[in-house]
């Protein structure tokens, strides 16, 4: 049922992908695929936008509208969409370097306007496109091509991130937890704003063999196990032990009207206050 | 019956935008561009368009392009130091081949430059500042009328050629006010539509001719956009005649039509000896130096292409036949002098004179220059 509902959504003559064996990338694209299906509209009423990265060649394997834009963009070419064609679930997949460096900007100014417009960051902490550059996600001391002595720089927290710019649904899971990935990105997907799901993911080619996690799948998906931790769990934990760990969970879920329907609203307005002056002349 | 008003250049960027079906604009705050994004947040609700504006202007660039996938007809105006920030995006929509139109208010440069003054330093990064190979049409508009116009016709282009288009003003002709005579009807041009039906739709399908049509998000094609090199569907494909074949298209689109597309205007030039080469409003000083000097019995005319790109090489050959001398005048330090050359240096000789000081080089001067080199 499952494996239909997928294919249902798949442009399959283009499999296979061009991901690594044991990359997380296509256990969360399974995710948007399901949450699609439950959240039940038409293909032709969606539309993927992505930036460049691993990540970001999600679109072309998914039959609806798709557009793989520029690194770090993905969320203006949304926001146009958006603008226009406020009837269309606008969502855009993206790695933690087009969200997080180079398209910083355009996320924290999604997040603060409540574009409707739902972000799912395929966060594996390291440019895996690119050949394991460090990412502002890449763990404190991890090791990268551009980290040969380990990372110096702390790492951003894309869900405090998105939580401070403004963002009306944030939440994080990891591909670790399926189930709960499916959910929170149906979630995402009827949040009337912008939606933020931070996915943790393991690259093991350009991350796990620098790590002592090898390129081996299953201790990869191990580590991601290991660093991320139930928001009820960590309420009970010390700041010490939580150092390094993501915390999973939903952090943010509330109504607030956002740009397009404010938008939308002034356009009725000024459409009333001319017809009444018609009148009135 | 046309309505005759007087409005500032930027003005008239934005009424002709409403005119020729514009539904959306994305920018960001930039002088001396900044009084067309403050003219369309107030207009474009009123006809049901959308304004927005962005956080810089690489996502004003990305904007208006998811907006024009939707079908809306689309701009951005910037000045530049946005223009350079605007470059990435800009050489996706021609890869992608998607329908923008940019606005290009030229200020001094480099840099920071002279934010408040007029330049014509950007023709060549209006013509090569993205990476790698393509054709582009660029506009150049010598009054406020023309800017109307212009901006009308940069956007049947843009719709016609399924490609970006730069107005290139600069700082004097968008901040000055003159009469403009407002039509109440105007050609308007409108991309092609599929003629087939989705399972058969490719948006890069060269069968198509040219210009293959681009079907608007939400009518039930479903296909792929990216800036990759791509096939017919949309696809990334790196196989080197594929890659080959859709770059000539996307470049022969431009280059094959430049009749259609190539406009100039010129002055006095019948049974001139003399020609002056002037763009946007440089072309304004040239006509009065030529006014000046035809009274001194000097036969001169001014050749002033109104598109700047692709440049109207046959016109500038049969120019260069005719005339003796051809006197480059710019607002740079040397820029659009090499392609005058290229094309006639066969033919005639050229003088260029110039400098950007943020001022337009007066008549006089201009006048000064060109007799002490025909003497
Ligand atoms: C403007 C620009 N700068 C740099 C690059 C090179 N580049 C491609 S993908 C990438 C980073 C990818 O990392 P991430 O976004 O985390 O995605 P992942 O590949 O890990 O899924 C970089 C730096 C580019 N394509 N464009
Ligand atoms: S390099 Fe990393 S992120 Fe990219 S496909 Fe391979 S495993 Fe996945």
């Amino acid at each position: 049922m499952k494996t239909e509902i997928v294919k249902k959504y798949l442009r399959l003559d283009k499999m296979p992908t061009v991901w690594c064996p044991g990359c997380g990338h296509g256990i969360i694209m399974g995710s948007l695929l399901r949450a699609l299906e439950l959240r039940g509209r038409s293909k032709n009423d969606i539309a993927l936008v992505s930036g460049i990265g691993c990540s970001s060649r999600t679109p072309g394997y998914v039959d609806v509208h798709t557009l793989h834009t520029t690194h770090g963009r993905a969320i203006a070419f949304a926001t146009g969409i958006k603008m226009m064609k406020p009837d269309m679930s606008v969502i855009v997949v993206m790695g933690d370097g087009d969200c997080a460096a180079i398209g910083g900007n355009h996320f924290i100014h999604a997040a603060r306007r409540n574009m409707d417009i739902t972000a799912v960051v395929y966060n594996n902490g390291i440019y895996g496109m690119t050949g394991g550059q460090v990412s502002p996600t890449t763990p404190y001391d991890a090791f990268a091509t551009t980290a040969p002595y380990g990372q110096m720089e702390p790492p951003f927290d894309i869900v405090e991130l998105a939580l401070g710019a403004g963002a009306t649904y944030v939440a994080r899971s990891s591909v670790h937890n399926v189930p709960k990935l499916d959910e929170l990105i149906v979630k995402g997907i009827k949040n009337n704003g912008f939606s933020v799901i931070d996915v943790i993911t393991p690259c093991p080619i350009a991350y796990g063999r620098r790590n002592k996690l090898t390129a081996d799948p299953m201790k990869n998906m191990q580590w991601v196990k290991e660093v991320t931790v139930p928001r009820k769990k960590a309420e009970e934990m010390s700041e010490e032990e939580l150092r390094g760990k993501w915390i999973t969970g939903v952090f943010r879920d509330v109504e607030h009207v956002g740009l397009v329907n404010l938008y939308i609203e002034l356009e009725e307005k000024l459409k009333r206050a001319k017809e009444n002056k018609g009148e009135e002349a | 019956m046309a309505k005759r008003k007087i409005i500032s250049g930027n003005h008239a960027v934005a009424e002709a935008a409403i005119k020729a079906g514009c539904r959306f604009f994305a920018g960001y705050p930039i002088t001396p561009s900044s009084e067309i994004a403050e003219k369309l947040s107030e207009v474009l609700p009123k006809y049901g368009g959308r304004f927005i504006q962005m956080e810089d202007e690489l996502a004003s660039m990305g904007a208006v392009i998811g907006a024009s996938l939707t079908g809306a007809k689309v701009l951005t105006a910037t000045s530049g130091p946005g223009f350079s920030l605007k470059q990435e995006n800009l050489g996706f929509a021609i890869m992608a081949e998607i329908p923008v139109v940019v606005v290009n208010v030229q200020r001094g440069g480099p840099s920071t430059g002279l934010p408040t003054f007029t330049s014509q330093q950007d023709l060549m990064q209006a013509r090569w500042g993205r990476h790698g190979d393509q054709e582009i049409i660029v506009l150049m508009p010598d009054s406020v009328q023309e800017t109307y116009d212009l901006t009308i016709r940069a956007f049947n282009l843009a719709e016609k050629y399924r490609t970006p288009v730069i107005l290139l003003s600069d700082e004097v002709i968008s901040h000055m006010s003159e009469p403009v005579d407002i039509p109440d009807e105007v050609e308007i041009v409108d991309r092609a539509k599929p003629d087939v039906p989705p399972e058969e739709y490719y948006p890069f399908d060269s069968s198509k001719g040219l210009v293959p049509p681009l079907a608007p998000y939400g009518t039930g094609y479903r296909y792929h956009i990216t800036g990759l090199n791509h096939d017919k569907t949309g696809f990334p494909s790196n196989d080197p005649e594929i890659v080959h074949n859709q770059m000539l298209r996307k470049l022969n689109k431009i280059r094959k039509n430049t009749d259609d597309i190539v406009e100039v205007e010129e002055f006095k030039l019948k049974g001139a000896k003399y020609a002056i080469f002037a763009l946007g409003s440089v072309g304004r000083t040239a006509k009065q130096t030529v006014i000046n000097l035809r009274k001194e019995g000097v036969p001169i005319g001014v050749f002033r292409p109104k598109t700047l790109w692709p440049f109207p090489e046959k016109e500038i050959i049969e120019l260069g036949k005719k005339v003796e001398k051809i006197f480059v005048i710019e607002l740079n330090y040397g820029q659009i002098i090499g392609e005058v050359e290229r094309w006639v240096s066969k033919y005639t000789e050229v003088e260029w004179y110039g400098r950007a000081t943020g001022r337009l080089i007066p008549p006089r001067e201009i006048g000064a220059f060109i007799k002490e080199k025909i003497e």
